[in-house]
């Protein structure tokens, strides 16, 4: 059945453009690998073999011969578009939340728009638009949400009334709906002819195509591609890439040096009919549901419908098993609540005939974004794959951003919420990935609201002190695998439900954060901070100096018992990790960076510092928990606690020292906070965490001391103007673009990665400028809230979007902070953003297509937090010193 | 107030047991599937019993429920030694002979059955002794009878239930010199039992029945529904045929006195029964031994009282009838329940809900469209029916916890009221006893395909 199925779903009549790897018609398909008599031979060696030849695959192998790199194989161990590419829906939608995946949703749209015209194959493209509807005043919101980012993208985009989807499309039921988004330029196609089209432009551009040929192995030498084994032969080659969908994972582990692709795959029902009585006309917009998890499509004047379940069923975990792919059958109990909201939404198909209900696995990942880039332990292995259900709509982009990163080094797009490296090992496990892509199937259709945490999953990584924390109140959220105090609720206050605290207005802990962040201002607060990411690195001579001189931007040839605060740039001067780094002796540093970075800053440190056996880099994120005092009487519980005076005469700002804390010995104390106000960050060793913690605690009472967590620190550094990497910082930002000028010692006697880029913007000028935001017009209280992402207006035009945002206990106002750029009124083009037009704008922030007035501030409140009301104009040494 | 639905649950749940026959090689080489048995008190504690078991050295298994009066303590007796003296009765000789070596030598003695126990079906450790005495000397008169003839399970079954009720009887007039035990035997042959033990080996169903629990037969009809077959009699006062029997063993001149008010000798609801020694011993036996006997038994009111108009001893039997069938592939399950069961329920609505929890729970095919035509409401009500039918069922795992529900929540609809179910369940202690019996409940699931497959070999 599936046979004909596929002939029916992708009604293609396509000859190969190459003959030399394919001489068959369509119709024998089906028929056994004889159809095949003399398969070509395969090539002896290749810059790149691709292995998949799904619409990743397709498209890998497309964009990378179009950037002219020509000696590529793909391979694909059955017939081209013949996995999940062959069944998916073939739904182009450009409503997506993530703005690097509306990029690429909306170049895959742009792609197969002209691709029939290019290879002259049959995409079965066609415009339909889609309406995305809304039960929910929630769920409108958050379609308002999405629309404000297609807007701003010049993606036409408008939010409607019920009425007029009833005049869209004849059949929809509207009586439950408040509202609908409506993308007229959303479109069709037929996936697996997509995927057949890019492969013939590829084949064109010289890429040579082998079916029936799976990849058992990728041979790797002093972690580097060597090659790669396949069932019919080697090939050796230099760069290998993964498009191997749902297989990606075990592929990835077949080799000697495992490479870890997290995916999971789910089964995902989608229903067939026969045509209606009156066809359904070929441009009638697609409907997505998510309040009902469905989503229904013309197909050949009947429809096809498929949906999200919330009881997803995982399969394939224990790897590829021919047992579960051939009982991959139809569940119509398993379908029954699709299909009642199938019939809510359009009661009159109930007289319809149904042809089929199709089983077609999708793969998931456990953040709900798919992976791209190269493996942090072998060079030149890429990876594209774990689409969660979207592959047709991100395939051309993703395709297009992998050939880039692989040509250039770096895609031309801010790539790192889909980077291979935020994983790690930790999410490897075939029991955590099952777990997780139950939650995040369901997902898909759920209300993406603000800081939305994963049940499944969790206490993986822990604090020594998260039983003692736990006990105290903690709320926890999870961040690369570790458990990370959110607030804490004081006894006898409860919180709402989980499902009813899931909200885009104030939540339900807006008080308790309040009131440890006033703790944090008045008295002391401890925060649990662990999860950071810490390496030492040193060397028997000045290798580890040198290196890191060349490596970080900033001057790190400071006095012993320093700590200098620089970012980690890429050539572009770009910040690939923004950290901190204390000189412990002559020859040895500790270098302190975001929890996420774990993977991503050894695998770029590994790969660039020199092979010398006298260098040694360590990473030690386990061996230390790290607690956070902050306040004005921090300094008064850590000098009572360690009999040594820590006040500013004796232990400035910046500053670091191994010293005793209660009755335990080398504890690493920094007078950092990360948020601006003083205090100390102690990093202990584990064994010593539980007795710190109880020492400061008791210590701390007579101070006032209590526990806080991350949503006050987060509170504190945006209203410090404190930027984070991976929120407000990635690859594509420099430190001149963020005011972080002072943490570049451009004249430190030596080059460093970076360097030109900078200079040049420091003589040219930058073309975004991070700044800040106070929102004046906004009621804490009835408005929504930012979140991030929200477009910036300055005098009526766009010019940026924020990249975090929080509430400011202090200010009693929200603070957005977030880029701005200068495109010219009438080209479009990018100009320099001087301090003049940031100061000399009009700014608004628009908050799911509500705009709220907002003051631009290029540097920190600080003065205003010491002495009230006090002028801040010059707040950078202030900034500086932290 | 009312219980919620967890509480019913774990009311109704706390005595569910349920077994698997194993399976060997994919093969499920038994006519029995498995079963499921359960518990609901009305006393306090209950009186009812329940037993399973598979004979380990001929084949079969053995399955019965145990409605004891007058306290608890002969039922727990039957219930513990009831299959041990019918697998005995159903070995051959040279196993016989096997068992009595190992016993003489002291080695270890092959098992002879194996039991499918709930946790808080128990064992009297105290007695075990005492009752496998007895049990050898069974089998060693069996050794020292030798027929040479192959056993007969009817026989075996007769034989069975009345040398046990004999060895009851026996035990009490002895009596022991342990106190424990003295009284013990004693509250075991003054108290009464029903029993109903199915034994089914291949397509051989034998039923063997003494009093008035039930053991009904489950079969499907070729349109799919359900009827229920009756493979008992019940030993009370509605069965003329019992009325007759008793009437005919006893002089004319007491045919008047002898059932009263549906009662034997007015007072004995159950027409035959283990123990009641009151029915069975003449007066002397019975002043002898409670004169002699422990005081507690001189302090109760009830053994000291003798029968009125109890002149020609004994009134009551232990002796079963047995029934043969021969099973067929039609008939898909087998209820064994006492009294209290019937009592609430209809045999036609038993068969009905347990064929429809077997086959809900076991037969709910995956549906195909293939190349059917049906349509997208069609497929929508097809669905919605099974997912009530499935979520209806699946609060139970087990068919007599599923049966007990109905028997307990059946409003007149016949579905199951939460309302009702918990005023039932919630009755006190000594209110329980008024609205409802002990009810021990047995499904036994055939296997229609090793059925089928042994009719065709005959």
């Amino acid at each position: 059945a599936a046979g004909m199925f596929l002939r029916l779903l992708s009604d293609v009549r396509w000859r190969a453009a190459n003959p030399k790897w394919r001489k068959m018609t369509y119709s024998q398909r089906s028929t056994s690998s004889t159809a095949e008599p003399h398969p070509v031979s395969l090539p002896a060696q290749a810059q790149v073999v691709i292995c998949g030849g799904g619409i990743m695959g397709t498209s890998v192998a497309y964009h990378l011969s179009k950037m002219g790199w020509k000696d590529i194989v793909l391979l694909e161990q059955g017939r081209l578009a013949a996995g999940t590419t062959r069944f998916c829906a073939g739904i182009v939608s450009t409503a997506r939340h993530a703005s690097i995946e509306l990029k690429m949703a909306d170049y895959s749209n742009k792609l197969y728009q002209q691709l029939e015209q290019e290879t002259g194959v049959n995409t079965g493209y066609m415009r339909t638009g889609s309406i995305s509807l809304a039960q929910t005043q929630d769920r409108l919101i958050s379609l308002k949400r999405i629309a404000s980012s297609l807007n701003v993208m010049g993606i036409p985009c408008e939010i409607i009334t019920p009425k007029q989807v009833a005049q869209l499309h004849p059949l929809i039921n509207i009586h439950d709906l408040v509202g609908a988004m409506y993308v007229p330029e959303d479109a069709l196609v037929s996936s697996a002819n997509v995927s057949l089209a890019l492969a013939t432009a590829a084949s064109r551009n010289g890429v040579q195509i082998h079916e029936r040929t799976s990849v058992s192995h990728v041979s790797i030498q002093k972690g580097r591609v060597t090659g790669v084994e396949t069932d019919r032969g080697q090939i050796r080659c230099q760069y290998f890439v993964n498009c191997a969908g749902q297989w990606a994972y075990e592929l990835g582990h077949s080799g000697e040096e495992p490479v870890n692709i997290p995916l999971h795959a789910c089964e995902h029902f989608y229903l067939l009919t026969h045509p209606l009585k009156e066809p359904l006309a070929s441009n009638i917009p697609t409907i997505v549901d998510p309040d009902g998890r469905i989503y229904i499509r013309n197909w050949q004047g009947g429809i096809l419908s498929g949906g999200f379940e919330k009881n997803p069923k995982p399969l394939f975990t224990e790897g590829r098993n021919q047992l579960e792919i051939h009982n991959l059958q139809e569940d119509w109990d398993h379908f029954e609540p699709l299909l009642s909201a199938l019939l809510r939404r359009m009661p009159d198909l109930e007289a319809l005939q149904i042809m089929q209900l199709v089983n077609c696995p999708e793969s998931f990942t456990p953040d709900m974004r798919c992976i791209m880039g190269e493996s942090p332990t072998v060079q030149g292995y890429f990876v594209l794959a774990g689409m969660n259900s979207a592959g047709i709509s991100y395939g051309g982009g993703a395709g297009k951003y992998l050939a880039e990163w692989m040509v250039n080094g770096y895609p031309s797009e801010n790539v790192w919420p889909l980077d291979l490296k935020r994983f790690g090992t930790l999410q490897s496990s075939r029991t955590f990935l099952r777990h997780r892509v139950m939650e995040v199937m369901p997902l898909m259709c759920d209300l993406k609201v603000p800081r939305w945490d994963f049940q499944t999953g969790r206490q993986l990584r822990t604090s020594p002190l998260y039983d003692r924390l736990d006990a105290q109140g903690a709320r926890w959220m999870e961040k690369h695998g570790f458990e990370r105090v959110k607030y804490f609720v004081p006894p006898g206050k409860d919180l709402l439900d989980l499902d009813q605290s899931k909200t885009f207005y104030k939540p339900d802990w807006f008080d308790i954060v309040g009131s440890e962040v006033k703790c944090c201002k008045e008295a002391v607060c401890v925060i649990d901070m662990s999860s950071f990411t810490k390496f030492e690195i040193s060397s028997t001579g000045d290798q580890a100096l040198e290196s890191l001189q060349y490596l970080f931007s900033n001057d790190l040839d400071v006095p012993v018992g320093h700590v200098v605060h620089t970012g980690m740039l890429n050539e572009k001067g770009g910040y690939e990790n923004d950290c901190s780094i204390a000189r412990l002796s002559k020859r040895s540093f500790f270098m302190i960076s975001p929890t996420d970075q774990q993977v991503h800053c050894w695998a770029w440190l590994k790969n660039r510092l020199p092979d010398d056996s006298n260098l040694t880099m360590e990473d030690v994120t386990w061996k230390y928990t790290a607690l956070n005092l902050i306040g004005p009487r921090a300094v008064d519980v850590l000098s009572e606690l360690s009999y040594a005076p820590m006040t500013p005469e004796h232990f400035p700002s910046l500053f670091c020292k191994e010293m005793s804390v209660g009755y335990a010995n080398g504890i690493r104390v920094m007078s950092i906070t990360h948020t601006g106000e003083p205090g100390f960050m102690l990093y202990i060793p584990i064994e010593y965490a539980l007795h710190v913690y109880n020492e400061v605690m008791n210590m701390g009472q007579k101070y006032g001391i209590r526990n806080a967590g991350y949503y006050a620190l987060r509170s504190l550094r945006i209203e410090k103007f404190f930027a984070f990497w991976g929120q407000d910082l990635d690859a594509f930002t420099t430190p001149m673009e963020c005011g972080r000028e002072f943490q570049v010692k451009l004249e430190k006697g030596m080059q460093f990665v970076g360097q030109e880029a900078l200079l040049e913007q420091k003589q040219n000028g930058v073309y975004k400028r991070f700044t800040m935001f106070i929102l004046e017009d906004h009621d804490t209280d009835m408005d929504f809230w930012p979140w991030w992402g929200e477009p910036i207006f300055r005098n009526g035009r766009y010019v940026g979007k924020t990249t975090s945002s929080a509430y400011s206990y202090t200010l009693e106002r929200h603070v957005c902070l977030g880029f701005v750029q200068h495109f010219d009124d009438k080209t479009g083009e990018e100009l320099v953003v001087t301090t003049d037009f940031i100061n000399q704008g009009e700014y608004e922030i628009d908050i799911a297509g509500q705009r709220f007035q907002a003051k631009a501030k290029l540097y920190p409140f600080s003065s205003l937090f010491t002495q009230r009301r006090r002028k801040d104009e010059e707040e950078l040494s202030g900034y500086q010193r932290e | 107030f009312y219980l919620t639905p967890p509480q019913v649950n774990s009311i109704l749940k706390a005595n569910e047991y349920s077994f698997k026959v194993p399976e060997f090689d994919g093969k499920n080489v038994s006519s029995v599937l498995g079963f499921d048995s359960n518990q609901l008190p009305a006393n306090a504690p209950i009186e009812d019993r329940r037993s399973a078991a598979t004979c380990l050295q001929t084949r079969g298994m053995l399955l019965g429920v145990f409605d004891g009066h007058a306290g608890c303590a002969c039922a727990q007796a039957v219930s513990e030694r009831l299959f041990y003296y019918i697998a005995v009765s159903l070995l051959p000789h040279e196993t016989l002979l096997e068992i009595e070596n190992a016993v003489e030598s002291g080695r270890a003695l092959l098992p002879i059955l194996q039991w499918h126990k709930h946790p808080n079906d128990y064992f009297s450790k105290e007695a075990s002794k005492l009752y496998f005495n007895s049990l050898r000397t069974y089998w060693q008169e069996l050794i020292d009878l030798n027929s040479g003839e192959t056993t007969d399970v009817k026989e075996a079954l007769i034989n069975a239930f009345k040398r046990l009720d004999n060895d009851i009887s026996l035990e009490a007039q002895v009596g022991d010199p342990n106190s424990f035990l003295n009284y013990l035997v004693l509250r075991v042959a003054f108290s009464g039992a029903t029993a109903c033990v199915a034994h089914v080996d291949g397509v051989d169903l034998h039923i063997a029945n003494t009093g008035d629990s039930r053991a009904m037969l489950g079969v499907q009809e070729e349109d799919g529904s359900w009827s229920a077959v009756n493979l008992s009699y019940d030993h009370n006062a509605q069965n003329e045929r019992e009325v007759e029997r008793v009437k005919m063993e006893h002089p004319k001149s007491e045919e008047k006195s002898l059932v009263k008010q549906d009662r034997l000798l007015g007072l004995l609801m159950p027409f035959r029964a283990f123990g009641d020694v009151k029915f069975k011993w003449s007066i002397e036996l019975q002043k002898r031994v409670v004169e002699s006997g422990p005081d507690q038994l001189n302090d109760n009111e009830y053994t000291k009282f003798i029968p009125p108009n109890y002149h020609t001893p004994p009134y009551l039997t232990a002796e079963p009838e047995v029934i043969h069938h021969k099973l067929r592939p039609q008939d898909k399950f087998l209820v064994l329940a006492t009294d209290g069961l019937w009592e609430t329920m209809h045999r036609q609505d038993v068969a009905r809900i347990v064929g429809e929890y077997l086959t809900g729970v076991h037969h709910q095919q995956p549906i195909a469209v293939g190349g059917y035509k049906v349509t997208l409401g069609q497929m929508h009500g097809l669905l919605t029916e099974r997912r009530a039918r499935i979520s209806s069922v699946f609060e139970d795992q087990n068919a007599a916890t599923h049966l007990i529900r109905h028997a307990m929540g059946n409003n007149e609809f016949g579905t199951v009221d939460h309302e009702r179910l918990s005023k039932m369940l919630s009755l006190p202690e000594e209110l329980a006893r008024m609205y409802r019996d002990d009810i021990t409940i047995i499904v036994v699931q055939f296997n229609s395909h090793v059925i089928g497959a042994c009719q065709n070999e005959e």
